[in-house]
This record gives structure tokens, C-alpha cells and sequence, in this order.
């Protein structure tokens, strides 16, 4: 079972992310850096992690979009290898059209920085194996541009085909159909603005997000 | 040459940002703006005969996030 986090100049998330794959998988995840353009042979599961990669410049994401990695990231999700971008690394994941959509500025101006309750949408996912459907759960989020959006007919899409995994209970951001999280059409990339990786031990205060990589490494080891 | 790029958000895309900009602007005693919308405006200096498609191809593939924003390029002699 191998992972890998990928690092750009701004990421502060990535050795929590780091952390929450070693204790899923058992290894330690590669750590690589936005300017390689190659992952680990045999890749399983890459990470794209939180933060305010190269600063937010231009538009959150849009930068580390563009940078060496993604292209190999790209590849690799296309071949089927699983991607979870939490946070800015969903913000990533649209702007380099992995996933549809674009994270827009919070509709109330603020930055969110706290604990959310949030609706478990699809249970079949790999990412959401350990969840059931309509399970309440919170995770913290920390975000100034976690307005999900996209065109009416995309939303439709995304609801018809059940890839809208997480749902605010709250709607903290002014999302539209009140979207934390979103898989693509092959079911093997999800993005997602709340923290699963902030509650996995019991010294975070809480665990909800723990079910998610457990589940998707179990599912991932009885694939192969 | 130059080019100035204008990037603006499509129409029925929230703008926070303008709305703050409305509401100061009101708090300053400006009556009767009725909408505010914020853009950005990114010059590019450019080698002598970079083709219109070249400036069209940096916009969409980076300046502009043609899911929720419009760009007008206007080239400068």
C-alpha cells in the first residue's frame, strides 16, 4: 500500500495529511515536492493536501494547478489511482479540472475556522465506505474560499450520479446545494473543504474523520 | 507590446468582495451605487508579435477560471 503527499510552497497541511495516511496504511507516505514530475511506481493513493499553496496568487489553487506534479497526478487519476484533496487541495483539484466546479470566496466574507456539522451524502464511495448514508458527522474547517460552485446542470449531474459525498448541515459558506465534498465520475478522486485529517485521534478531541482513510485503505487493499 | 487583461466574475457569481466594497462605499454617504463588482486587471509585457491566440491561450489556460470568470484582452501600442 503506497502513498504519497504532494508538498507545494504554502501547503501546511501535508504532514497531517502525512500522518493520517502512515496511520491508515502503515507506511509512510512519499512526500512530493510541486516540481517533480514523477510519483512513486505503483502508486496507490496520493494526497493533496490543505493550505495556501504559492499564497493564494491569482486564484486559490490555480497556481499549484499548473505545477509539474499535477500533470503526473492527472495521469495517475486517470489510470484509476486514488487522489483526496481536503481543503485547498480541492481547490487544486477544480482548477486543474479533475474535479467540476470552482471554490469561490465564502459568501459571508469571513474566514471559517471552526467545527461543522456535516451530512454523510453517499455511502458507497470508497472514501465513505465506514459511514452511513445520512450519517451526521463534524469536522473542522478552516477556509475563506469554500463556496462551492458551479453551473446548474453540473449540480444536477453531480446529484443524479451520487457523487455529491459530503453535505453541510450547516452551511457555512454559501455553497451551492450546500457541497463539502464531490467525487469525480470514476468514483476515485474526492474533494472536500472540511478536515477529516484534523479528527483521527483521541488527543484531536474527536475521530469522525478516522472511518474515512481506514475505509478507503481497506477498500483500496481488497481491490488488489 | 503590451496587453491588459481584464478578468471579471460572470454574471450570477457572488461577489463577496464587491458587496463589502458597496456597503463601504454607502458607509461614506454614497448614495444611489446601486452594484459593485471586483475584478482584476493583469498587464502582460510581451515579446513583439505574441499571436492574439497566444493571449487567448494564457487566459484560459490561467488568468481566468472560465468556470465562474469572463476576460476581455485589449492590447496596448
Amino acid at each position: 500500500m503506497k502513498s504519497a503527499v504532494i508538498v507545494f510552497p504554502g501547503s501546511n497541511c501535508d504532514r497531517d495529511l502525512a500522518v493520517a495516511f502512515e496511520a491508515a496504511t502503515g507506511a509512510k507516505p512519499t512526500m512530493v515536492w510541486h516540481r517533480d514530475t514523477a510519483l512513486p511506481d505503483d502508486i496507490d493513493l496520493i494526497g493533496v493536501p490543505g493550505g495556501f499553496s504559492y499564497g493564494d496568487y491569482l486564484r486559490s489553487g490555480a497556481m499549484a494547478a499548473r505545477s509539474p506534479v499535477m500533470q503526473a497526478v492527472a495521469q495517475a487519476a486517470d489510470r484509476g489511482v486514488f487522489v483526496l484533496g481536503i481543503c485547498n487541495g480541492f481547490q487544486v483539484l477544480t482548477e486543474s479540472g479533475l474535479l467540476p466546479g470552482a471554490l469561490l470566496r465564502n459568501a459571508g466574507g469571513h474566514f471559517v475556522c471552526r467545527d461543522v456539522a456535516l451530512t454523510v451524502e453517499n455511502a458507497q464511495s470508497a472514501f465513505t465506505s465506514r459511514y452511513a448514508a445520512g450519517e451526521a458527522i463534524s469536522y473542522p474547517v478552516a477556509h475563506h474560499d469554500g463556496n462551492y460552485f458551479a453551473d446548474d446542470a453540473t449540480l444536477d449531474r453531480l446529484e443524479g450520479e451520487g457523487r455529491i459525498a459530503l453535505r453541510y448541515a450547516e452551511n457555512v459558506n454559501g455553497s451551492a446545494r450546500n457541497i463539502a465534498g464531490i467525487l469525480n465520475d470514476k468514483g476515485n478522486v474526492l474533494g472536500m473543504m472540511p478536515h477529516p485529517e484534523r479528527v483521527i485521534e483521541a488527543a484531536h478531541g474527536a475521530t469522525d474523520g478516522k472511518r474515512l482513510f481506514d475505509g478507503l485503505v481497506e477498500g483500496l487493499l481488497a481491490r488488489a | 507590446m503590451k496587453a491588459r487583461i481584464f478578468v471579471t466574475l460572470k454574471g450570477g457569481v457572488l461577489d463577496p468582495q464587491g458587496r463589502a466594497i458597496h456597503h463601504a462605499l454607502e458607509g461614506l454617504g454614497f448614495d444611489g451605487v446601486n452594484d459593485v463588482r471586483a475584478g482584476k486587471l493583469i498587464e502582460l509585457d510581451l515579446a513583439d508579435g505574441t499571436s492574439d491566440e497566444d493571449i487567448d491561450a494564457m487566459c484560459r489556460k490561467l488568468l481566468a477560471n472560465t468556470v465562474i470568470e469572463n476576460y476581455r484582452i485589449e492590447k496596448v501600442a
